[in-house]
């Protein structure tokens, strides 16, 4: 990639650490939250569904402003994690990832819970029989048979969270090198002039990602379909 | 011995209220028309679901106990199922479906081993297989492995057969049969299905609309007239006991065994000595109050008649025929009690024809 500068190369990279950071973050979450949205029987389960898509539809400005409340040195969960435990997210590659996840969050759990939803509870009755207690046969029937659609939702979230803009901008700024992930450096390549070489070349990766992406979740899906035995 | 007694209702007016003991071991039947509840009392059983009332003990270990609040979940019953639909991990071979179950039994449990249980299903040649290339009916003789090699204390099968056309029906039947002999362990099994209950079934719970109608040996059940479920169809008639004692190559005949005398039928494939239970349908017996000459029919057997029994049609009835210790039943129209004067007590003579008998699995299993 010698058509790249080296700080392209940067905003590049970086998009991938935290398009990569959010979804390790994300899916642990996102697994058990999409079990209890599809096999949970409690009161607040609507309020929880409407909870987890909210960043689908508020405006990503409105997500990192609350984020900043909430994770600011001086919100709730801020200030508790900087005095116990030194962390500060605002303004930090960790932070921009945060925001990341919490953005593609509904997409990991739509997708994680369609393909809970699809697993046969048929499968499950008879590890059942087989002796298997709750989490044993969750992680040896029920999580393998979510798989393909664990894993494309994963995909599907990483390639969206290389081009989140709105909550990573207003929680954790546009720090060249700390915080500027790819469409962010687009965009402040299109503000300078002279830039719009940059934002050409840096737009043409950012293309390649998502198209990328998408066609490695197709693949990996179709790849486990066959494993389990639906083509 | 395995007691069952269940209680639950559904919103649609459905309920079901049986109770039965299976003697342990042995292979008990659950038959009855589609939704009977029979699978439901399985389910039930397996802990699969959960009944409004009711109490399940296994050899004296209580499952569930709904008035002292006991209720063993599925998953530390040891009740090992074979499901209809088989229900193989797909994303498992079948070797390592095969120990799933394996795996988790508690580690004093005995049971038949891996090798054992593979060979006695013939299912070697699939052990690096996955569950979505296999027919049928192979699908289900894993699945019996892998239930089998969970150690259970019971085995519950829940129509095994059901979704299987008739080819693979045959080709499953006999491995059941042979799981008869070695299993060791008590069996429950739901069908709906004749053939199978004549091949595997020692005791019989006849189910009709939640309810239990009777039950019983599987042969003094069948020797009854007054149940409509099993006097009521074409293939009505007795359970004989039989064993192979001789065959003769050249007419064609084998000549079997039974505790009230002996039959000669179309030649059979069984060894000599090959012990058999064999459906003798009603309607193949004929009597005559005369020993016949000049007939083609091979069995001609002195009996007492035991009794005159209405059937299902009013204008039939059922002769019931005494040869020894054995009953027999003839179906006839009812003009023949009185054209041949039959009354209860004289002795007559059954006539049965070397061919009244079926050949194909469900006719002769080794019992």
């Amino acid at each position: 990639m010698a058509w790249l500068s080296p700080e392209e190369w940067q905003a590049v990279r970086l998009s991938l650490e935290v398009a990569t950071r959010s979804v390790t973050l994300g899916l642990p979450v996102a697994v058990p939250v999409a079990w209890l949205l599809a096999r949970g029987r409690f009161p607040g389960r609507p309020l929880l569904d409407a909870m987890v898509h909210l960043p689908l539809v508020l405006p990503p400005v409105v997500v990192g402003w609350l984020l900043l409340v909430t994770f600011g040195l001086r919100g709730p969960v801020g200030s508790l994690l900087h005095d116990w435990f030194g962390i500060r997210l605002v303004f930090t590659t960790e932070g921009a990832a945060l925001a990341t996840a919490v953005m593609s969050f509904p997409l990991i759990v739509r997708a994680v819970r369609l393909s809970l939803e699809a697993v046969d509870p048929g499968l499950e009755a008879a590890a059942r029989t087989l002796g298997a207690g709750p989490l044993d046969r969750f992680f040896t029937v029920t999580l393998p048979l979510m798989a393909p659609g664990v894993l494309a939702g994963a995909i599907t979230a990483f390639a969206a969270g290389l081009g989140e803009f709105g909550a990573v901008i207003t929680f954790a700024s546009n720090i060249p090198g700390e915080t500027q992930t790819l469409p962010l450096a687009i965009y402040t390549a299109t503000q300078i002039p002279g830039g719009e070489a940059t934002a050409a070349r840096l737009a043409a990766v950012a293309f390649l990602l998502a198209v990328a992406g998408l066609l490695l979740a197709e693949v990996i899906a179709r790849r486990l379909h066959r494993l389990l035995g639906r083509s | 011995m395995l007691e069952v007694a269940l209680r639950h209702g559904w919103p649609g007016g459905f309920t079901l209220e049986a109770g039965f003991a299976a003697p342990t071991p042995g292979v008990t039947a659950l038959f009855g028309p589609s939704g009977c509840g029979k699978s439901t009392i399985l389910a039930a059983v397996a802990g699969l679901l959960r009944p409004q009332g009711g109490r399940v003990a296994l050899d004296g270990a209580v499952l569930l106990d709904t008035a002292e609040r006991i209720y063993v979940p599925p998953e530390r019953r040891r009740c090992g199922v074979v499901f209809q639909d088989a229900r193989l991990f797909p994303h498992l071979s079948v070797e390592t479906n095969l120990c799933y179950g394996l795996r988790r039994a508690p580690a004093g449990a005995e049971g038949p081993g891996f090798e054992e249980v593979v060979e006695l299903l013939g299912i070697a040649p699939l052990l690096r297989r996955r569950p979505g290339g296999l027919s049928g009916g192979e699908r289900q003789r894993v699945a019996l492995g892998r239930a089998l090699l969970s150690r259970p204390r019971l085995l519950l099968m829940d129509e095994p057969l059901a979704a299987l056309d008739t080819p693979r029906r045959a080709e499953v039947l006999p491995f059941l049969a042979r799981l008869h002999d070695a299993a060791r362990v008590p069996i429950l099994y739901v069908t709906h299905a004749l053939e199978e209950v004549d091949a595997l079934a020692d005791r019989l719970v006849l189910l009709e609309a939640g309810r239990v109608l009777a039950e019983g040996p599987t042969e003094a059940l069948f020797a009854r007239t007054d149940l409509p479920m099993l006097a009521g169809r074409r293939d009505a008639g007795v359970l004989l006991a039989c064993t192979v004692l001789a065959h003769d190559a050249a007419g064609g005949l084998t000549r079997l065994g039974f505790a009230g005398g002996e039959l000669l039928v179309s030649q059979r494939p069984e060894p000599v000595g090959t012990r058999l239970r064999l459906r003798l349908r009603a309607r193949d017996v004929a009597v005559a109050t005369e020993r016949p000459r000049g007939l083609s029919v091979h069995n001609i057997l002195p009996a007492r008649l035991a009794g005159i029994s209405p059937a299902a049609l009013p204008q039939e009835v059922f002769l019931v025929l005494a040869l020894g210790p054995t009953t027999l039943l003839a179906r006839v129209a009812r003009d023949t009690v009185a054209a041949l004067g039959l009354t209860p007590g004289m002795t007559l003579w059954t006539l049965v024809k070397a061919v009244a008998f079926d050949h194909r699995g469900g006719g002769g299993i080794e019992a």
